[in-house]
């Protein structure tokens, strides 16, 4: 039983894995991120990390790609340029290397090189992988990487902020300001239009 | 159901995500499959946490997920930066910083 | 005080003065700076004497005492000590050293009157002279070639002090570049017989040569005409002569001082200091006699027409100083020393009547402008044929007594130098004729416009300062010969030195009369114990008595020369001139010796200047070596630089490789 579930989520994966590479709309790359991280959550039970696959469906494949999502749709992206890419010959050379990667890793991980690999898994208590156990663990052992990563958070989305902001200087030419608003209303002509009464409300 | 299994697994979603930020050009393309590199090293990471019965495989797989939306987060807030700069969204066509 | 305090004390006034008139030269009002340099060099020469007595007291095997001051270098192989060393040899030049020195430094404290450079002038000279005291008392090689190269840079400083003039910074530079010359055959020569003996110490070499070189070893040889090579730039033997008659745009003190009595015997002193090398290496002592013979004639003849007044006894003094290396190559050490010391006397003084003259003349040094001086200036006169006859050999002046020394000793060997006595007498001839047709052309006929002018009187000045030898328009300031001319009947300083070097030239062949006394080949026997020849050496009395009278006969027979032609029958010179044209014309040329250097060394050495400028300094240099390396740098920065695309995923790429190579590799070493 297990092992079917196994095949068929692990299938999932690769799936999801080749079409995020593979297919030229950008949205449609990552839906399939999103079919690959279910797939994951589910390989994640099977090895027994409940609350791992959780934070997988909740905050991976819930907020973080609805981010991508919503930025996909901003940016637009609307597939890759038919122009001929520079360095096709790297894109070959690139393949090659990356297939040339998972032979290394996989004799590594098939071949006797990695002994302490020990198929069966441990034995394990019943709260293995539970919420409590995370928690505990989060609270005493690993302390300090529970604090540097909420830290870690604030950073980032402090810095997103800012990379994201629109900027005075480089503003949208139809944005009005407080002066512009007084210099109309100090002077004693009323406006004709709505564009010298300061322009339709900016988005 | 031997481990070798889940982390062959692991291993070919990381070469097809490295594949991947190879082969795109479009920025978010190659942010998604920065994600795919990552999360098979979660597989991974998780897979000898169940091998040694000990749960910092677990906590470090939910530690790298933290990093990665953080990452994330900033990617994106720089591609938007680059939208609003009317700059194209091609990896090949932002190449001023160069010796 | 002991014989080691005053051999220091010696060398401290000089240096004393010199360096107080230095610092001191902005606030010394008017003569103080000379005053001051004639007292530092009249207490060296009273610390001379206080030497001498004391040498005197001491016992006759103990004649020779070395003063060690520190040590400047003593390590394993190399000994080299500041020490000094008194024996009868190094105070005999001291004494002639400072005294000559003070008075020509109470000459210049008038003569130089006026110039704008006094007291650097003074500085100078006291350098000079506690320089050559340095050299004269040092007791080791490395302190030898110290004095050495200090008397080269004083007589540089000094040639070139009307540094404005660019005849004299010429001068200057041509003594320089031909003493360095000298110089390096002084090192060379020390280096090889240090290489044999393994020390630097005089008296302790002197007790080794013999030991560790065999006679004329080829060593020693080369040692020793290296040394040679050293001594006849210092003393312008041919053919490192060609400076000394550029050096007469010097001052006239100066040419007194440095260029007759003092710094360019230091020559002869060196080969009669290094007589032990020279005995155990005759071929180097035949080399020199022959070079000393060929100089001496040489140089009479270009004095009989050279038209210059400082230049004729310039050569005359070239010639002398032949002689005097002739008679030390050829173990006359004595004679030659003592010929040394007359000639010191009477050159010095002809100098100071030269300048006397010169001063009259305003500035002009050239003798067919000058004519019947003889009236106007009594004193000069007076002196002048003193110098003279004691230059000619007319006895009983001193020149007389030492010159037919060197002549007795060179018949007493009794081989090949024969000839090199007679061509001796060759010389004395021409001596006589040359020194008294300068006088009697400066002094007989019909006095020249400014000699006029003095009678009445009056002290000719020119209009516009000039140069002597080019006639370019110069003025009086700093750095060319002051607005006012001293003349020794005006100038009593003039007159006492003047006086007394005429007094000493005269009667200062006492010493050493043949027959009669011995006085300095006595005194100077502790130096020279070791000699062999020096003792054995004597010429028989008839040979003497025979040599003198050939000798004063041949000087009287010059004089009476010399008065046919210029002053009985005056247009007889220019007759011969016709008759004797090519002759003449080699001799006004100064037998072409500058022309020759300048071909075979000047020109080629400035062509490979010329050439190490331009091509191999652009192709070799520039081209390859600078431009080659930096253009490689160039070319590796270039080819790193392609690395930097700017494409990520160029970048993105390489690390991919990266990773999968060393992922190989572990894979495979494990």
């Amino acid at each position: 039983m297990a092992e079917v579930i196994f095949f068929i989520a692990a299938i999932g994966a690769i799936a999801g894995a080749v079409g995020t590479v593979a297919l030229r709309n950008p949205f449609y790359s990552v839906l399939a991120l999103v079919c690959h991280l279910l797939a994951l959550a589910a390989l994640f039970l099977l090895l027994r990390a409940e609350f791992v696959a959780a934070a997988q469906v909740v905050v991976y494949a819930g907020a973080v790609m609805v981010l991508y999502v919503f930025v996909v749709a901003y940016v637009g992206g609307s597939g890759e340029p038919l122009t001929a890419s520079t360095g096709a010959t790297l894109r070959f050379a690139s393949l090659i290397f990356a297939l040339a990667l998972f032979a290394e890793l996989t004799i590594a991980l098939v071949g006797t090189s990695l002994s302490a690999l020990n198929s069966d898994g441990a034995p394990y208590e019943s709260g293995f992988g539970s919420p409590a156990e995370v928690g505990e663990l989060f609270l005493t052992k690993f302390l300090l990487a529970f604090e540097l990563a909420s830290l870690l958070l604030l950073i980032a989305a402090v810095g997103a902020v800012i990379l994201a902001r629109r900027r005075t200087g480089l503003g949208d030419p139809r944005e009005i300001s407080v002066a512009d608003v007084m210099r109309v209303t100090a002077s004693d002509a009323p406006p004709e239009t709505m564009l010298e009464a300061g322009g339709p409300p900016h988005r | 159901m031997s481990l070798t299994w889940y982390l062959v697994v692991s291993a070919l979603i990381f070469c097809i995500g490295a594949g991947g930020v190879l082969v795109r050009r479009n920025p978010l393309v190659i942010l998604l499959c920065i994600e795919l590199m990552l999360n098979a090293a979660n597989l991974a990471l998780v897979g000898f946490s169940r091998m040694h019965g000990n749960m910092d495989g677990q906590i470090f797989a939910l530690i790298v997920m933290v990093i990665a939306a953080c990452e994330v987060a900033i990617g994106l807030g720089l591609i938007v930066a680059l939208y609003r700069r009317r700059l194209p969204i091609d990896v090949d066509e932002l190449r001023e910083l160069q010796g | 005080m002991s014989l080691e305090t005053y051999g220091w004390l010696v060398l401290a006034f000089p240096l004393g003065g010199a360096i107080l008139i230095s610092l001191l030269y902005k606030v010394l009002p008017g003569r103080a700076a000379g005053v001051l340099g004639t007292l530092a060099i009249a207490l060296s020469f009273l610390s001379a004497i206080g030497a001498f007595s004391e040498l005197q007291s001491l016992g006759e095997e103990e004649k020779q005492v070395v003063a060690v001051g520190w040590d400047y270098a003593v390590s394993n192989g190399v000994d080299a000590q500041v020490s000094i060393l008194l024996d009868p040899l190094s105070v005999l030049m001291m004494l002639v050293v400072s005294g000559v020195s003070m008075l020509i430094h109470l000459y210049s404290v008038a003569y130089m009157g006026g110039d704008r450079g006094y007291a650097r002038f003074f500085a100078y000279l006291n350098f000079f002279v506690f320089s050559m005291l340095l050299l004269v008392e040092a007791a080791n090689f490395v302190l030898l070639i110290v004095g050495w190269a200090f008397v080269g840079a004083a007589s540089y400083f000094l040639i070139s002090f009307w540094y404005r003039r660019k005849t004299a910074t010429d001068a200057g530079i041509k003594a320089f570049v031909i003493n360095v010359l000298g110089d390096v055959g002084l090192v060379l020569g020390t280096f090889f017989i240090f290489q044999g003996t393994g020390t630097l110490d005089f008296l302790k070499t002197f007790a080794e040569v013999d030991q560790v070189f065999s006679v004329n070893d080829g060593d020693l040889v080369a040692g020793c005409i290296l040394l040679l090579v050293g001594a006849f730039a210092k003393s312008a033997q041919v053919p490192l002569h060609t400076w000394l008659p550029d050096a007469m745009e010097g001052p006239t003190p100066v040419s007194a001082l440095i260029h007759a009595a003092t710094m360019v015997t230091a020559g002869v002193y060196l080969i009669a200091r290094m007589h032990t090398l020279f005995e155990q290496a005759p071929a180097a002592g035949d080399v020199g006699a022959i070079i000393g013979c060929l100089t001496l004639l040489i140089a009479a003849t270009i004095g009989l027409v050279v038209t210059d007044l400082k230049r004729v006894i310039a050569y005359s003094t070239m010639s002398q100083i032949g002689y005097m290396v002739m008679a030390v190559s050829s173990a006359g050490y004595a004679a030659g020393m003592f010929h040394f010391m007359t000639h010191a006397f009477f050159k010095a003084l002809l100098f100071m009547a030269a300048g006397s003259v010169i001063a009259a003349m305003a500035g002009i040094q050239n003798l067919d402008r000058m004519r019947g001086f003889r009236r106007a200036m009594p004193f000069t006169f007076g002196c002048m044929i003193v110098g003279g006859l004691a230059l000619s050999g007319i006895p009983p002046f001193s020149g007389f007594f030492s010159k037919d020394e060197i002549l007795a000793l060179l018949f007493a060997r009794d081989d090949w130098h024969i000839v090199l006595g007679v061509l001796g007498y060759v010389g004395a001839l021409l001596t006589a004729i040359y020194t008294f047709r300068m006088i009697f052309r400066a002094f007989y006929g019909e006095p020249c416009e400014e000699a006029r002018e003095l009678e009445h009187g009056h002290l000719f000045h020119a209009e516009h300062p000039t140069n002597p030898m080019t006639g370019e328009i110069e003025d009086t300031d700093v750095g060319f010969p002051g607005p006012e001319h001293h003349i020794a009947e005006r100038e009593f300083p003039m007159k006492v030195a003047m006086g007394a070097l005429a007094v000493l030239a005269t009667i200062g062949g006492v010493v050493q009369i043949p027959g009669v006394n011995e006085g300095l080949h006595h005194f100077l026997e502790p130096t020279f114990a070791d000699s062999s020849l020096y003792a054995e050496l004597e010429p028989s009395t008839t040979a003497t008595i025979i040599g003198m009278v050939v000798g004063a006969g041949l000087g009287l027979l010059g004089i009476f020369i010399a008065y046919t032609l210029w002053v009985k029958r005056p247009e007889a010179p220019a007759r011969i001139r016709e008759r004797f044209a090519f002759a003449h014309k080699v001799f006004v040329n100064k037998w072409y010796f500058d022309e020759a250097i300048d071909i075979v060394f000047v020109r080629p050495t400035a062509w490979l200047g010329r050439f190490f400028a331009t091509t191999f300094e652009q192709v070799v240099v520039q081209g390859a070596f600078v431009g080659g390396a930096s253009g490689l740098v160039g070319l590796a920065s270039a080819a790193v630089r392609r690395v930097q695309t700017g494409y990520l995923r160029y970048y993105a790429a390489l690390l991919l490789m990266g990773i999968t190579s060393l992922g190989a590799y572990f894979l495979i070493s494990a």
